[in-house]
């Protein structure tokens, strides 16, 4: 998947995204491979606040918007009615952040990987819940600073690891699952059209960081969704055929190079 | 030539779906609705219908399920209880904002704690403003006809709503009684095929329900409230349609019974209705003067029909499986408003028994009869609590 063969028509426009949102950004390079014949299914995150304020439709695809823990219910209603209406070649792909994918979301994505029912699950991971404001969430890392894990005289931020979403999605036996960074757009779009290809359900975890959540100016998303993966914060990885693969990218960098560009880091470096 | 069949009222309301030609079905089991889906499993597994089946993983999955196959514009069904349906409470207000039309049954219990799996009403009443349609019948039969009905009204391009089919758990739910089960082609006469204005096409992108900023919400919430409105006088068509072809009538909203003369009438919702009717037929042979309103649906709420029938009488007893805890049952509330301004307006009391699966029986309901007759001033959000140990009586 090169950059330079992506079809030039965007699918996502007119959105009211943060200027540098990393969230938008994995929706917009996700659907240059996915391409009209698809439906979005997503919660009210940041994603639908953005893009489906009516009148407004920011996406050149349908969009069916679902309760917060249901993205992955819904999703295998559109399946099954996209099937009773033999439209069975529509892509169905549910969007969703971490908190409405690694919390509230998860029993229900659970359910639908385990029925094994025929769509692309994404989560685009801003480490927090943004939309309401920057509370933790289970993918919140190590230390941050979110309004739920206040620094003070008792608290040094977040005070658990992230939840590990591609060893639980993995563990449903999936036929495809895989990590990304908005920072390494070739990798995540060559995993998105393996996801399209994939038999059965297909899961990606991409980072998408979050200049107001993380607190950093927004010119920095993308060096810092590169830097996360040199620092090891992030790993890129896919789970294929029930193994795993860690992939290598060079140019490792310390931790204290991500960290210090953050403000919810602030109080490590 | 309909076949005449020993059902129970989830065994009829599986029939009614697949006579309905349901395409999509989601559901997760709970007592007492899971005969209903049981059978309907059954059906497809037979190959007797040709639906999609999403056995998910709960009741709010269920309910996003059944959304997410219906902006496709398929035909869908679940059914649920109690704590389930308790469970779908924030998918109740996406179904119907969205406006799709489910149908969903709702096999009655009551709500824990203390735990239960027994009938009352408590757990579809307390779901009153989720804007479904709810429609509480008395019998097997009615739970099939009404199914079939409420495809037809709540798929009507004036009222796009989901719709709640009640029926009093166990009591109905495990009960059979012998039911007509019509022909597929009348069905198919009676019913048309579902055609959503708005369904999802990858060639004209929409998005289902959107954000809304306040002035464009309360637009949206107005037109609920008219569809609602436009749904009784549908519920009454339907009705009257499916009589003419079934020769079966409901009355679609209410269904009145010797209220014309009435000096007293007692006022009822689901199975319990067949017992007052019994305990009216007995008093009537005795030369009493009292009547039965059957509420049916209970949203949209007929209150001008109930006012008109229910200004005759002296005295009107409400007799219902649920509580509106801090005030009385919701019913009795709701029948009071609609007398509100009569000149010389009945007394109105208000019963309620029947809780967890308690039993209503003729001698309590001929009770309440005549404690109708004493005269006594009702009170204010004061409840007539049956079968409570000492008989206490506050009023």
């Amino acid at each position: 998947m090169k950059i330079k063969d992506l079809p030039q028509e965007e699918l996502v426009t007119g959105s009211y995204a943060c200027a540098g949102c990393g969230g938008i950004l994995a929706v917009r390079l996700a659907l240059k491979v996915l391409g009209k014949n698809t439906v979005i299914v997503t919660t009210p995150g940041c994603l639908l606040g953005v893009t489906t304020f009516y009148p407004q439709l920011a996406f050149k695809v349908p969009c069916v918007n679902i309760t917060f823990p249901s993205t992955a219910a819904a999703i295998s209603g559109v399946v099954a009615g996209l099937k009773k209406r033999g439209r069975e070649g529509i892509k169905v792909v549910g969007i969703a952040g971490d908190g409405g994918t690694v919390d509230i979301g998860l029993q229900a994505l659970s359910g639908a990987l385990e029925r094994g029912d025929n769509f692309i699950f994404i989560c685009y991971d801003n480490e927090a819940y943004m939309n309401t404001g920057v509370q933790r969430s289970g993918a919140t890392p190590l230390g941050a600073n979110t309004t739920t894990t206040p620094v003070g005289k008792n608290s040094r931020g977040e005070d658990r690891p992230k939840k590990d979403m591609l060893r639980i999605v993995a563990a449903h036996d999936i036929a495809y699952a895989a990590t990304a960074s908005i920072g390494y757009p070739a990798d995540y779009l060559r995993k998105v059209a393996k996801a399209m290809q994939a038999r059965g359900a297909a899961y990606l975890h991409v980072l998408s960081p979050c200049p107001p959540g993380w607190g950093y100016a927004s010119e920095l998303t993308v060096e810092l969704a590169r830097l996360a993966v040199q620092t090891g914060a992030w790993q890129l990885a896919e789970y294929e055929g029930g193994e795993f693969k860690i992939q290598k990218v060079g140019r490792e960098k310390p931790l204290s190079a991500y960290y210090a560009l953050q403000a919810r880091f602030a109080h490590l470096v | 030539m309909a076949l005449r069949r020993f059902l129970n009222g989830n065994e009829a309301l599986a029939e009614a779906v697949k006579l309905a030609g349901v395409e999509v079905v989601a559901a997760y089991p709970i007592t007492p609705q899971s005969p209903v889906v049981e059978k309907i499993a059954e059906f497809i597994s037979k190959g007797e219908m040709e639906s999609e089946y999403i056995r998910v993983e709960s009741e709010h999955a269920a309910l996003a399920a059944c959304y997410g196959a219906a902006v496709t514009g398929t035909r869908v069904f679940t059914a649920t209880s109690s704590q389930g349906l308790a469970y779908m409470f924030e998918m109740l207000h996406y179904v119907s904002g969205s406006r799709m039309p489910v149908v969903m049954a709702v096999a009655n219990r009551g709500m824990a704690a203390p735990w239960t799996i027994w009938a009352d009403h408590q757990d579809s009443v307390s779901c009153r403003d989720t804007g479904w349609v709810q429609l509480y019948v008395e019998n097997a039969q009615e739970a099939l006809d009404t199914c079939l009905q409420a495809y037809k009204v709540g798929e009507d391009p004036q009222v796009l709503l989901p719709v709640m089919i009640c029926l009093d758990g166990y009591t109905l739910s495990h009960t059979e009684e012998p039911v007509e089960v019509p022909e597929k082609e009348e069905v198919d006469a009676f019913l048309p095929p579902l055609r959503l204005p708005v369904a999802l096409d990858v060639e004209n992108p929409v998005v289902f329900c959107a954000g809304a900023g306040p002035e464009l919400y309360t637009e949206f919430k107005y037109q609920q409230q008219q569809a609602m409105y436009a749904a009784l006088l549908k519920l009454k068509e339907a009705d009257a349609e499916f009589a003419a072809r079934f020769g079966r009538s409901y009355g679609g909203t209410v269904e009145p019974y010797q209220c014309e003369d009435a000096a007293v009438i007692l006022v009822t919702m689901g199975a319990v209705t067949g017992t007052a009717r019994e305990v009216v037929d007995g008093l009537r042979a005795c030369d009493q003067k009292v009547g039965l309103l059957k509420i049916k649906s209970f949203r949209p709420f007929p209150a001008q029909e109930i006012r008109d029938i229910l200004s005759r009488a002296g005295a009107v007893a409400i007799l219902e499986r649920d509580c509106s805890y801090g005030y009385e049952g919701a019913l009795c509330t709701e029948v009071k408003a609609a007398l509100l301004g009569l000149d010389g307006p009945p007394k109105v009391y208000g019963f309620i028994g029947g809780l967890g699966g308690h039993d209503i029986t003729r001698e309590q309901i001929t009770a309440i009869y005549r404690y109708c007759l004493e005269g006594v001033q009702p009170g204010y959000g004061t409840d007539h609590f049956l079968d409570v140990a000492g008989a206490r009586d506050e009023n």
